[in-house]
């Protein structure tokens, strides 16, 4: 079967650790302050089906200030409300000129099947319940701006892990660079099979084991809607799997907070929490545009 | 090399060519009922009124024959089934079957014919050209066409000769109006016209009730109701079996308990009501397997079938959104196989069914949670058993047979098939369990290619099906 063309990245599972650690590197040299035009004359078409804030915005800073132009298509208003199939989208796309498509989609494996088709490379940004790896690589950014290695590292997952495309990234990738990791969620959030998604995964009910010694707590949103469609109460799950500062003191001092947003305070996390010195919330955006200048100008063999 | 030389001498040269491409053109041409075989009495060239099989293996476990026979068809009947070279009487047409099984014609207990309303995906002529080419003599064909095989004048048009069958179609009608779920069909009237059993495929019958009363009537009329067991509250966007994979893929999993719920149900149901005939269409999960067997030991009319894909593939085959590994119900994992493969040999399963489900390109190249469900099958069947069943798992070919043949024909209840009995119908089915071939779904004479089996080697391959006494397919 087809694997897209080269430059296209469509999930961590199949990507080695030389190669993630590659776009880190790359990443790191990137400075969106002094952008390099990697992508001077490309077209980058940002082809959104679902509504995103960060991925979307910083996949066109970063483009934008590499010197590449950009289009978004959005569902709403193109030919896809129409009923056009993704794959004639994708060749519409394709004859306008695109150089790289950055796609968004509800449906788990739309960006695989587009890459099977086309020529061009394609960029995941978020497939359903799948991946969302450059979100996965921005928070490995992240990690290593604090930590030394992967190698070793204690990092907890709280939350919807099941609905989470970000966390199915992060736990491939990290586990790849040679992390530890332990989920942590109800039943309905962390199904046992989880465990069979990487090598070394380990699940646990309770907040408290995951938050001991932990070297980095990576919270996801918990939607509330989902609470209700599996009938466990909104005040159990948070007496159960809030992070607040008393579970957080439970981690390694330097332990740092993450959490891929949007944040809902006073559900997966306290105030206090989010702005604690602890936090790198605010950072991982800000990594995001770094992380995907390195992702498009690999796209584009410029890395 | 050897076996190859001899398979082209075995052909008589002269006299098959002409029979072989006349045969192609009647294979689109009308023709007229398998069911009425003296009606239609040799003013067709290509159809010898007699046809003698000499020098193959015999193998009909209908009649308990595992040996080596000669086979001697006329007009449209088995005339003799005879030790090697004792055959009384003469042949117009011979067909030298040395190194070769000889089967009663199989018969598929479940495929989509598409017809009417959605050529496009197949006809029933181009799937019934698929069934004889993977050895099958009958197909009975599923009544989610568009319009839903519900009413006598459908059955009757799928089974008019204009459709331009190559195999006997047996049409199942539909349980309920439209396949609703609400109000059930005329089940006399639709046995009357020619339907060998009633089920509302692609989807359950849900309501106890209905199934109450469709299981009731199925006893008055000794008609089977066929149950796509689904419990579709549990089901909805579910595209894969629950399991590691779907995890991987971000895909919600389709727990084997929304089938075997269904199945529990159901044979409850069977062992209340009397004279009940309850066809598990499908199975795929070994839970399920519980109660079938259940309902057997209680001398219920419980029967079920299992697909090749089934037994063949997990649902690890889905890989990367592989929609060709899309099917309803979903492909299970190692331990469902394993179990089914038990029970494929222990009697628990009837029959062997493809599910055949032709779909175009455009439903199948779609994102996975979008794409139809379902895969081709007719072609691929023999092979996968044999392959799997028998090469792997060492089921006894005559077993094999069984489930391809006497086994289903039992389910429906289709007289004078699925054996080589005397006064039988001559559906027979030539193959050669040991030939090894490549399937190339490019060359399938289904209208679609969705089939996870593209490039497969398999091992068994039919050489000639003959229905009703004709050869209608001929390898090589």
């Amino acid at each position: 079967m087809n694997k897209g063309a080269r430059g296209s990245l469509l999930d961590i599972e199949h990507l080695e650790a030389p190669e993630i650690l590659k776009i880190l590197r790359s990443a790191r040299r990137m400075n969106p302050q002094r952008p390099r035009p990697l992508l001077r004359g490309k077209r980058v078409i940002l082809l959104f089906y679902e509504p995103s804030t960060r991925t979307r915005s910083s996949f066109e800073v970063a483009a934008k200030s590499m010197g590449a132009m950009t289009v978004l298509v959005q569902s709403s208003g193109s030919s896809i409300e129409k009923g056009e199939s993704l794959l004639d989208t994708g060749y519409t796309l394709r004859s306008v000129g695109a150089d790289i498509i950055v796609i968004r989609h509800p449906l788990a494996g739309a960006p695989r099947l587009m890459a099977e088709h086309l020529d061009i490379p394609i960029v995941n940004a978020g497939d359903g319940m799948h991946e969302h790896p450059s979100q996965g690589l921005l928070d490995a950014y992240t990690i290593l701006k604090h930590k030394k290695a992967f190698k070793g590292l204690h990092i907890s997952i709280i939350g919807d892990i099941f609905h989470s495309r970000v966390a199915r990234s992060s736990c491939h990738l990290l586990t790849k660079l040679g992390a530890k990791i332990t989920l942590c969620g109800p039943p309905e959030f962390v199904p046992e099979v989880a465990a069979t998604l990487a090598t070394g995964l380990q699940v646990t009910r309770h907040i408290e084991e995951a938050a001991r010694g932990a070297d980095v707590l990576m919270l996801l949103r918990v939607q509330k809607e989902r609470l209700a469609g599996m009938k466990l109460r909104l005040e159990d799950y948070i007496a159960r799997y809030q992070m607040t500062m008393h579970r957080l003191k439970m981690a390694k001092r330097d332990a740092i907070v993450m959490h891929p947003g949007p944040i809902i305070r006073g559900l997966e996390l306290t105030g206090e929490v989010a702005d604690s010195p602890q936090s790198a919330i605010v950072e991982e955006v800000r990594n995001g545009v770094p992380t995907r200048m390195a992702i498009l100008a690999r796209a584009v063999g410029r890395a | 090399m050897a076996r190859k030389m001899r398979a082209l001498i075995r052909i008589v040269p002269e006299r098959e060519t002409r029979s072989y491409s006349s045969l192609r053109k009647v294979a689109r041409a009308p023709k007229p009922r398998a069911e009425s075989p003296k009606s239609k009495m040799p003013n067709n060239k290509s159809k010898p009124a007699s046809l003698l099989i000499k020098g193959g293996h015999v193998i009909d476990p209908a009649s308990k024959i595992d040996a080596p026979m000669d086979v001697l068809l006329r007009d449209g009947h088995v005339v003799e089934v005879t030790p090697p070279n004792k055959i009384r009487g003469s042949a117009e047409e011979k067909f030298d079957a040395r190194g070769l099984i000889v089967a009663p014609g199989f018969i598929d207990l479940h495929v989509h014919l598409r017809e009417p309303g959605q050529s496009y995906k197949e006809t029933i002529a181009s799937g019934t050209a698929a069934a004889a080419a993977g050895g099958f003599t009958s197909v009975c064909c599923m009544p989610n066409t568009s319009p839903v095989l519900d009413s006598q004048e459908w059955v009757n048009w799928v089974r008019q000769p204009e459709r331009g069958a190559v195999v006997n179609v047996f049409p199942v009608a539909a349980a309920t109006n439209g396949s609703k779920g609400a109000v059930l069909t005329d089940f006399r009237g639709l046995q009357r016209a020619g339907a060998v059993a009633v089920t509302d495929d692609g989807k359950p019958i849900l309501d106890n009730d209905t199934m109450r009363e469709c299981l009731r009537l199925s006893g008055e009329l000794s008609f089977p109701v066929v149950q796509h067991a689904e419990d579709t509250r549990q089901t909805e966007g579910c595209p894969m079996n629950d399991g590691p994979t779907s995890f991987r893929l971000g895909l919600h999993g389709w727990k084997t308990s929304a089938e075997s719920s269904i199945v529990d149900r159901d044979v409850q149901l069977a062992q209340r009501i009397p004279n009940s005939r309850l066809h598990v269409a499908h199975l795929s999960a070994a839970d399920s397997l519980k109660a079938v067997r259940r309902g057997k030991r209680s001398r219920a009319h419980v029967t079920c079938e299992v697909t090749p894909h089934h037994f063949t593939l997990t649902d690890e085959a889905v890989g990367d959104y592989n929609t060709n590994c899309k099917m309803n119900p979903p492909l299970r994992s190692a331990a469902d196989i394993e179990s089914l493969i038990v029970a494929l040999g222990d009697g628990t399963v009837d029959a062997i069914a493809t599910d055949h489900a032709p779909h175009a390109s455009h439903e199948k190249q779609v994102e996975f949670e979008r794409a139809a469900f379902g895969i081709t099958g007719l072609e691929t069947a023999l092979g996968l058993a044999i392959t799997k069943l028998h090469r792997d798992h060492r089921l006894p070919l005559a077993r094999i047979v069984e489930l391809l043949t006497s086994g289903p024909a039992r389910v429906f209840d289709l007289r004078g098939r699925g054996s080589l009995a005397r006064g039988s119908f001559a559906d027979v089915t030539i193959f050669d369990p040991k030939k090894r071939w490549t399937f190339d779904v490019s060359k399938s004479r289904s209208l679609s290619r969705n089939s996870p089996f593209d490039g497969w080697q398999l091992t068994g391959k039919a050489v000639a099906t003959i229905v009703t006494g004709r050869i209608v397919h001929r390898d090589g």
